[in-house]
Order: C-alpha cells, then sequence, then structure tokens
C-alpha cells in the first residue's frame, strides 16, 4: 500500500480505542493513531516513514461489530470506531505468531550480533514467549557474506520487508526484492545474485539499520554489537514525500 | 526450620557449557539464604550420586543432545514436582541445536576425524550415543517453567527459585529473555 499523500484539508473522526475517545485525521491509519497516543501495539513490519506491508500480523486489533481481525498498520481510522487493542485473545495470537517466527528459521539470540538489540528479540519477551510451543523447523538457510560492508544472514530474517522498501522507496535503488513462496521466500539483491556483485547497491547501509534483526548486519561485528540507528527514515521520508 | 520442612532441589546438566549452574553459584551471598530455604539434593555442586524417589523442583541444564541426556530428562520429569528448564540449551536448544544442520556422521566425522591428525577414530565406549536431533528439553518431557538466557542472570534465577519457594508460578519474561 503506497504512502497516502497527506490531504490540506481533511475531516477529522472520533473513535474509542481501548476505551479512550480519540480524534484522528481521517486519512490516519488505526497504528498511527495508537502511537500518536502512546498506547502500545506490537509491530515488526510496519515502520515510520516506509509503505504499509501488512505482513506480520502482530499489529492485529479487535473491531467492534467485525468477526476478522484487522491489522492496525493497514486499516485506516473512521468515525464510531470501537478498538480493542490488548485482549487475551490477540495476546496469544500474537505470542504464538512470534513462536512461528522462531521455529521457522534459526535465531539463536545467544550468539547473534544483534543480541540485546533485535526487535524480535524484544517482541518475544514483550509477548511472554519464554519457549516455542511448536516443534523447531530445523532448516538450512545460507548467508551471504559477499558484500565487503555488510552480510546476510536468512536464518535471521523474518521477511519484514523493510530492507526492500527502504531501498525502494528512499534509496531508490531497488537492489532487494523477495523471491519464492511459503518457507521458501527469501530476500534477493538484483536478480538473486551475491551480495556483492549487485550493480545496483550503493552500499548505502539503510537496508541494514532498518532491519528488525540480525538477518542484515555490518561486517566485523561481534555478538550483540550490532546497534542499528534508524534516525534517520522519518527525516528522509518526510523529503521524499512533502507535505 | 527443620530439615524436613525445607523444598528439595534437584538440579543436572545436559548438553550445556554448565555456564548456567556457574550463574547459579553467581547469587553468590544469596545462596546462604536459599540454604536455610531448600536443600539441594542431587546436582553437580553436590556429592549425591542418585536421585531420590521424590523432589519438589527439578533443573535442567543444557538440550537433549544424546541418550543419557534423554534419559536423564524422563528421571527428572518422573521424580520431580516442578521441572525447570534453566537456560536456552534447555529452552530452545541453542548452540547445541545448530548441528541440526547438518547429517549425525558429517558432525561426528568433523569432530572426531576430519580434524585430527594423529589416530583419528570415533569414539563408541563409554560414551552416549548421539541423538540425530538435539532437541530442547520440553521437546521431550513435558516442563513447568522455562527460564530463557545464555545464561540467565543470577538475578533471574534467584527471582524463579524465590517464587518457586513462596508457592508461586513465576513470570521468567519479566526478568529475562532468550539470548540473554
Amino acid at each position: 500500500m503506497p504512502l497516502p499523500a497527506k490531504q490540506p484539508n481533511v475531516r477529522v473522526v472520533t473513535l474509542n480505542i481501548d476505551g479512550r475517545d480519540l480524534s484522528a485525521r481521517e486519512d490516519e491509519t488505526i497504528i498511527e493513531v495508537c502511537r500518536e497516543n502512546q498506547i502500545p501495539i506490537p509491530s515488526l513490519c510496519y515502520l515510520e516513514g516506509l509503505s504499509v506491508w501488512g505482513a506480520c500480523r502482530l499489529c492485529l486489533v479487535e473491531l467492534a461489530g467485525q468477526g476478522r481481525l484487522l491489522a492496525a498498520c493497514s486499516t485506516r481510522v473512521a468515525e464510531g470506531m470501537q478498538i480493542q487493542t490488548n485482549t487475551e485473545r490477540l495476546q496469544r495470537y500474537r505470542r504464538t505468531i512470534v513462536e512461528l517466527l522462531f521455529a521457522e528459521r534459526n535465531h539463536v539470540c545467544s550468539v547473534c550480533v544483534s543480541n540485546g538489540h533485535c526487535e524480535l528479540q524484544h517482541m518475544a519477551q514483550k509477548c511472554g514467549v519464554d519457549h516455542v510451543r511448536v516443534p523447531y523447523r530445523q532448516a538450512s538457510y545460507p548467508v551471504d557474506s559477499s558484500h565487503e560492508m555488510f552480510r546476510l544472514d536468512h536464518d535471521r530474517c523474518i521477511l519484514c520487508t523493510r530492507c526492500v522498501r527502504v531501498c525502494d522507496e528512499i534509496e531508490g535503488a531497488h537492489t532487494w526484492d523477495v523471491m519464492g513462496r511459503g518457507s521458501d521466500c527469501r530476500v534477493i539483491t538484483d536478480m538473486a545474485q551475491p551480495w556483492g556483485e549487485s550493480d545496483t547497491c550503493t552500499s548505502c547501509g539503510k537496508c541494514v539499520q532498518v532491519c528488525p534483526t540480525g538477518a542484515l548486519v555490518k561486517q566485523g561485528t561481534s555478538v550483540g554489537e550490532m546497534v542499528k540507528d534508524q534516525h534517520f527514515l522519518p527525516i528522509l521520508a518526510r523529503r521524499r514525500h512533502p507535505q | 526450620m527443620s530439615a524436613t520442612s525445607k523444598i528439595t532441589v534437584a538440579t543436572t546438566w545436559l548438553d550445556g557449557c554448565s555456564g548456567c549452574h556457574m550463574s547459579f553459584l553467581d547469587m553468590d551471598e544469596r545462596l546462604i539464604e536459599l540454604v536455610q530455604q531448600v536443600d539441594i539434593v542431587y546436582s553437580p555442586l553436590v556429592d549425591t550420586k542418585t536421585l531420590p524417589e521424590q523432589v519438589d523442583v527439578g533443573i535442567l541444564e543444557g538440550s537433549i543432545s544424546s541418550e543419557d541426556d534423554l534419559e536423564k530428562a524422563r528421571d527428572f520429569r518422573k521424580h520431580c514436582k516442578i521441572l525447570v528448564s534453566l537456560g536456552d540449551c534447555a529452552v530452545n536448544g541453542n548452540v547445541p541445536a545448530m548441528r541440526n544442520h547438518f547429517k549425525l556422521a558429517d558432525v561426528v566425522d568433523r569432530a572426531y576425524r576430519d580434524t585430527v591428525t594423529v589416530q583419528p577414530q570415533t569414539p563408541t565406549q563409554g560414551v552416549p550415543a548421539l541423538l540425530s536431533v538435539v532437541k530442547p528439553i520440553h521437546g521431550v518431557v513435558g516442563v513447568d517453567v522455562f527460564v530463557p538466557g545464555c545464561p540467565p542472570s543470577a538475578d533471574a534465577i534467584w527471582y524463579v527459585l524465590r517464587e518457586l519457594i513462596a508457592g508461586r508460578v513465576p513470570d521468567p519474561s519479566a526478568v529475562t529473555r532468550f539470548g540473554a
């Protein structure tokens, strides 16, 4: 979903989130309103400044009168909405989603360069994931260390596509894309060539900074040393999409 | 306090590095307070050679990687009222489970043949057979309390034990996490 262009004259709607009466611009999404009002909504694929992807499903919320759950990142607010963001059912689903992420690939936190600075690890703790109830897939995924500055470890990738979006929308290089389906799905550089051989990569490192886990990291980092800095994103995003 | 009113605790160490037991010892002076309330009846830290028939709290460090680990885990499950998975290896397989990407024969060859120059041989006598897939403890027996961390800090272990002694169910996510 492309970033909606902000309209100069936009209506204000009122809605209720977790028992709080709030007002919001009608072109805002539920997650934006929640973040503005310090209502915590977990998310991994959503990142302010990038287009909306709606892949991780962690931001699912309950809307009164709706049987299905809605992703807060990809749902616009509307007049009179009654939203619950943290019910027992949502907590249960979120916990399961995080467990499935851990079970699919091999996120061995203790030996990860992002240990202690990882959004997935933090999410697991926040959602009360103290163990994974489903069996681990134990599948092997490759590591691409061909780039002189950066490294890609598919084992730690959760397919949030932040790298794909930041490269396309902010850097304008579109080096990254997605290939394959299901558990074979993975992020690729150019036409699935080694990263180091990419003609389009500018080595700007934006993909590394927005990656929530230890999938994209700087070369030469050791356990726990990879600290990411995403401050550039909202600033650049505003300049790319003048309001 | 008489010895009989104390809570009995057993610990053992499966496929791990002993770091979780080291972290246990790292509780320092709090260990003195702990021994007022618990009896460690079986552990690498004490001399007892057999697991008593009935233990209140069993603590397992390490993953299930060999026949011996499997037997010990089953033994602990059978004799302990509450079973605790202590540390990432016990909780999620951690580093020992990284060999699951390879065939067991290749792993053994790598350790005992490919990298050995003098008399390469695979040990078969007096060592337990390795399982083809390394699993967390709850992959083979039921576990009641999960304490992630590599290792869980002494504070986290202290918190969990205090809660168990008080008869409460601890929430380890409040004090520790994977890789902590």
